[in-house]
C-alpha cells in the first residue's frame, strides 16, 4: 500500500497570526535545532498555499511538514477551517496537526477533535513554560511519531 | 500546571509493559496507568464493563495500544474506540515493534492520534515512553467529558 503523502520528516509549518507568539515558538524551536526547519504563515489561507504549493509557494520542495502548528483565531481564514479543508483532501488528510491555541473553549475543543485533529496544546501563560511546552511538542511530532517511511523525502 | 490524568496502557508482553510503567514512574504518570493485557479488557475498561462496572466513569487523557496482542489487537480495538459513539474523540496512540507500512497506514486511516515505533535500545524506549507521557497526560488537552 503507497501513501500519496509524502513528508519531509523534521519540517514544521506553523499558521500564527500574533508575531509575539509567533517569535516565542521559533525561540523555543530554535534551542532544539529546530529553528531552521519550520516555515510560519499568518493565516489559514496562506497556510493551505504553502501545504498545496501554490501562490507564492508554487515553486517550494514539494513534502508535507511532520506537523502543522494551528492557531485557531486567525485572520481570513482559521485553524479549524484550515483543519477541516486538510482532513477533507486526499494529499493533506494524514498530515499531522496539533492546534497551539490560546482558546480554552470546550466548543473549539470539542470541534478540532472532531474534525481529527491529532492533538490540542493550550498555550500555556508563562514563558518558561510555554517554551518548555513548544520543545516538548516539536520532539515528540518530529522526533517519535512515525510518518509513512516510503513517502519521505530524506531530510 | 493541570492535575494528573490517566493513562490506559495495552499491551501484552509483560517485560515492554514493566519497562512502560517503569519509565512513567520516573515521569511522576504512574499512579495515573491502568495496565491491561489485550484489547477485549481495554474496551471493557473505557466501557466500564467486566471487571471494571464499578470503575469511576471517566475516560483515560489517551489510549495507548500496543498492536499486536491476544483475543483482540491493537488495530481492531481502535477500529471499536472510533466506531463507538461514547469513545471516538479519545486520543489514541500506537506504540509497537512492528514499522510495516501497511499497519502504520492503516492506523493513520483509522484515526489514530499518533504512531510511536518502540525503539530497540533500553534507553531510546525508556526516553521515548517519557516523551509520550508528558506529550499527552500532561501538554495535550483531551476532549471534555460530554
Amino acid at each position: 500500500m503507497r501513501t500519496e503523502t509524502i513528508f519531509e520528516p523534521h519540517s514544521i509549518l506553523l499558521a500564527e497570526d500574533s508575531a509575539q507568539d509567533a517569535e516565542l515558538i521559533i525561540e523555543a524551536l530554535a534551542e532544539s535545532q529546530l529553528s531552521h526547519w519550520v516555515t510560519r504563515v499568518k493565516d489559514g489561507v496562506e497556510a493551505l498555499e504553502y501545504l498545496r504549493c501554490e501562490g507564492q509557494y508554487v515553486q517550494r520542495r514539494a513534502g508535507h511538514p511532520a506537523v502543522v502548528l494551528l492557531d485557531i483565531k486567525m485572520p481570513r481564514m482559521d485553524g479549524l477551517e484550515v483543519l477541516q479543508s486538510m482532513r477533507s483532501s486526499p494529499k493533506l488528510k494524514l498530515v499531522p496537526v496539533v492546534m497551539l491555541t490560546s482558546s480554552r473553549e470546550k466548543q473549539d475543543l470539542i470541534r478540532s477533535y472532531e474534525l481529527g485533529s491529532n492533538a490540542y496544546l493550550v498555550k500555556p501563560v508563562k514563558f518558561t513554560e510555554f517554551v518548555m511546552a513548544v520543545q516538548q511538542l516539536a520532539a515528540f511530532w518530529t522526533q517519535l511519531n512515525t510518518l509513512p517511511l516510503d513517502g519521505c523525502i530524506k531530510p | 500546571m493541570s492535575e494528573l490524568k490517566t493513562i490506559l496502557l495495552a499491551e501484552d508482553n509483560p517485560q515492554d509493559a514493566e519497562l512502560i510503567l517503569n519509565a512513567l514512574i520516573d515521569s511522576r504518570l504512574a499512579n495515573q496507568v491502568t495496565h491491561v493485557k489485550d484489547g477485549v479488557e481495554a474496551l471493557e475498561y473505557l466501557r466500564c464493563e467486566g471487571k471494571y462496572l464499578n470503575r469511576r466513569v471517566d475516560h483515560p487523557a489517551v489510549v495507548v495500544l500496543d498492536i499486536k496482542m491476544p483475543r483482540m489487537d491493537g488495530i481492531d480495538t481502535l477500529r471499536a474506540i472510533r466506531s463507538d459513539p461514547a469513545l471516538k474523540l479519545i486520543p489514541v496512540v500506537m506504540l509497537t515493534s512492528s514499522r510495516e507500512e501497511q499497519d502504520l497506514i492503516r492506523c493513520n486511516e483509522l484515526g489514530s492520534n499518533a504512531y510511536v515505533v518502540k525503539p530497540m535500545r533500553f534507553g531510546d524506549f525508556v526516553e521515548a515512553v517519557k516523551q509520550l507521557g508528558v506529550f499527552w497526560a500532561i501538554l495535550n488537552a483531551p476532549p471534555p467529558p460530554r
